[in-house]
């Protein structure tokens, strides 16, 4: 069996972890590219989002590189999400392809099910074993989550332009490496010093902007043209409400992000007190923390045509009213330019920028570091 | 020349449509203003803008102490002009709108292709939109259609002030408009009321598309290509109930903000990065080849000053643009937040 599975950031480092331990041959598929995006928006359905595009795109390179099994995440409500593995499935069953489909739903939608999913892959795997391996694998997972959730925040005083993503490369192949529990420990603070070592201007103003939105398009940097980078290399500090291992985890306790569901629901509840589907509801509580929490702006991205995150558009003008926050909303889909895209952030910077030094009066406007940001505004 | 040096600013617009230029002095009075079509030439227009400006300038001799650009072939200009700042069109239009009217809290500015909505308070940018999915309702439809009924562009709005009972166009969307204008056309509406009809439609459109949680309060500023259109300002005015005020110099606000922009660097004579006006006289050679680097296969845009590379850009990783950190320096202060 060569099993693959869509690509979500950084998610293939884990999903290998994780298959390596189960004995199962796991296909990465070949990067995200335009390339896989234009296959993946040729056979899917002009109104789809563009989350199942680019998964489309994966799917089919990755079985054009052996892939015979793939696996695609499952769930439900009211979020078209839950649906698009079984419209992947069929797709590419019309289109010729031959594999087996594993749909993995959330573990609270019934842990035998669950298990019988990892035990159709794995035969022979005991409930026990399973569980110590996702355990494991998981550690794993955590520790990567929080070395890009660093990045984020370094990367705004990064001395040499580009260093911290570079350490990042280098911190990443170090987890990599790691298999035993153990090793895990230790390569999580080797590769967290590797990431600290990156030179910084402890003195540097900078912009503090939360990002919220749609999870794929939060998670993928591909499907967002690099933003958080961009945004880095302009000297912003960033933080986001959704990661792959909190988004994962049953308990919702969203250890990464640092805010549980439960809290964010609450922040949430004066202006939408139900679930929307989708992340609609903790866009629009994550906006509130960020806002009490000080920070300058919050960017929400969503897929084109996202119905929860939608509803959460149409919500925020209120909050950034009550709680005096500026929010830019942007909407991708494989129609999208970098160009207006960076057009709007740099401006909503600006605003930014604008409004501190009003506050501060006279503090100076965040610096920008030197020569930044002439590739990247292109 | 025997006349002392004049200080100057020079801004510098170019955008898909219209590429804008124009000099101001110490207080920020405009000096000579250029207003020219792009016609897809960014380079040629700035160049032979440039000429212009010099023979509007006369033998004034003007010291350029400061450059900025700004419109959606902002880093070209940049590069080729050598600004100083380097911003986005929406700023730019921002400091603008300011400088004419300081208490300005609404800027509604339409220009070739596209739309923005700028809501100011204090002085400050608080909220702001662009048009993203749909181009209806921007200068470039109306160029079109002003073409297809055989009116002038420069006429189009006196035409719409003739109207008593402007016709209803459905605006959603360009074509479609057109076919109901021709519809209506075909019915026996006057033209008239067709122009006019056609300018509520596009207000409508823009305030459907920009405007929704806004709050739009006076001092409204409408600038950009299409505010020549007495009809749009009209039809604005009926929209909103509020009044709109057209600055003198609509149509060149964007490089006015740039000129602004570059004037509050506060730069020492001779510490600008400007080429001169002599760069209209050089030759610039662009070129695109796709990069292999993976199957990305991005188009990097090459640009060449008398057979050296003077900028390259256009990938999604960067590693083209390193290889100019020279250029990039230059641009210092571009976009900064």
């Amino acid at each position: 069996m060569k099993i693959s599975a869509p690509h979500m950031g950084h998610l293939h480092l884990m999903l290998a972890d994780l298959f390596q331990r189960m004995g199962v041959e796991y296909v990465k598929p070949p990067p995200t590219t335009t390339k896989t995006l234009q296959i993946g928006a040729k056979v899917s359905p002009e109104f789809a989002c563009l989350p199942l595009k680019i998964n489309l795109g994966n799917f089919i390179e990755a079985l054009e590189a052996g892939a015979d099994s793939l696996v695609m995440a499952g769930g439900h409500g009211p979020c078209r999400f839950g649906y698009y593995g079984i419209v992947e499935d069929r797709i590419l069953r019309d289109l010729g392809y031959e594999f087996d489909f594993y749909m993995l739903e959330p573990f609270n939608d019934g842990a035998w099910k669950f298990y019988k999913l990892f035990e159709s892959l794995s035969p022979g795997l005991s409930i026990r074993s399973l569980w110590k391996i996702l355990k494991v694998s998981f550690s794993k997972g955590r520790a990567f989550d929080r070395l890009y959730k660093r990045a984020l925040q370094i990367r705004a005083c990064e001395i040499n332009r580009g260093d911290t993503s570079r350490a990042l490369k280098k911190a990443e192949a170090v987890l990599t490496a790691a298999y035993s529990p153990n090793e895990i420990e230790e390569a999580a603070a080797e590769s967290m010093a590797i990431l600290e070592a990156v030179e910084r201007d402890p003195d540097r103003q900078v912009l503090k902007v939360g990002i919220v939105g749609e999870f794929y398009l939060l998670l993928e940097p591909f499907s967002n043209f690099g933003l958080e980078e961009f945004l880095g290399h302009m000297g912003v500090y960033l933080e986001r409400s959704v990661w792959v291992t909190d988004w994962i985890a049953p308990n919702r306790n969203n250890i990464i992000y640092g805010y549980p569901k439960k809290l964010v629901k609450q922040k949430a509840a004066p202006y939408l007190n139900h679930n929307v589907g989708g992340e609609g509801q903790e866009t629009v509580g994550s906006v509130v923390l960020f806002a009490e929490r000080g920070f300058d702006g919050v960017i929400q991205l969503l897929p084109f045509g996202c119905m929860p995150e939608n509803i959460a558009t149409s919500i925020l003008p209120k909050v950034q009213q009550y709680h005096d926050i500026p929010v830019l909303t942007l909407a991708f889909d494989e129609q999208s330019g970098r160009a207006g895209v960076i057009t709007r952030v740099e401006a909503f910077l600006d605003l930014l920028s604008a409004r501190r030094m009003k506050r501060n009066a006279g503090v100076a406007a965040p610096l920008e570091p030197a020569a930044a940001a002439m590739s990247e505004r292109m | 020349m025997e006349t002392s040096a004049i200080t100057g600013y020079l801004g510098i617009d170019v955008g898909s449509v219209s590429t804008n230029l124009v000099i101001l002095d110490e207080h920020a009075a405009v000096m000579a203003a250029i207003y020219r079509r792009t016609q897809g030439q960014p380079i040629r227009a700035v160049q032979e803008g440039m000429k212009e400006l010099l023979e509007l300038l006369e033998d004034r001799n003007i010291e350029v102490r400061a450059v900025g650009a700004t419109g959606s072939a902002r880093h070209l200009t940049g590069v080729i002009l050598g600004a100083d700042v380097v911003k986005n069109e929406i700023t730019a239009h921002a400091v603008a709108a300011s400088q004419v009217i300081p208490d300005v809290n609404t800027v509604l500015e339409i220009g070739g292709q596209d739309s923005k909505l700028i809501v100011l308070r204090d002085g400050i940018v608080t909220d702001f939109a662009m048009n993203s999915v749909c181009a209806a309702g921007t200068g470039s439809f109306l160029d079109h259609q002003s073409a297809r009924l055989g009116i002038p562009i420069e006429e189009f709005g006196s035409y719409a002030l003739k109207s008593e009972s402007p016709a209803h166009i459905a605006g959603r969307c360009s074509v479609f408009a057109e076919s109901d204008m021709i519809h209506k056309q075909q019915v026996g509406v006057a033209i008239e009321d067709i122009v006019y009809g056609l300018c509520h439609a596009l207000v409508r459109n823009y305030i459907n598309n920009l405007g929704k949680a806004k709050d739009l309060v006076e001092p409204v500023v409408f600038q950009g290509g299409v505010a020549a259109n007495a009809g749009m300002k009209r039809a604005f005015e009926d929209a909103l109930d509020l009044e709109v005020v057209v600055p003198i110099h609509h149509n060149v606000m964007g490089a006015i903000g740039s000129a602004i922009l570059a004037m509050e660097l506060e730069l020492m004579p001779g510490e600008s990065s400007f080429k001169g006006f002599d760069m209209s006289d050089l030759i610039y050679e662009t070129s695109t080849f796709g990069c292999n680097g993976c199957s990305n296969t991005c188009e990097i845009v090459r640009i060449k000053v008398e057979g050296k590379t003077l900028a390259r850009w256009g990938g999604r990783c960067g590693k083209w643009e390193a290889e100019d950190e020279a250029a990039a320096v230059r641009m210092k202060q571009a976009s900064t937040p």
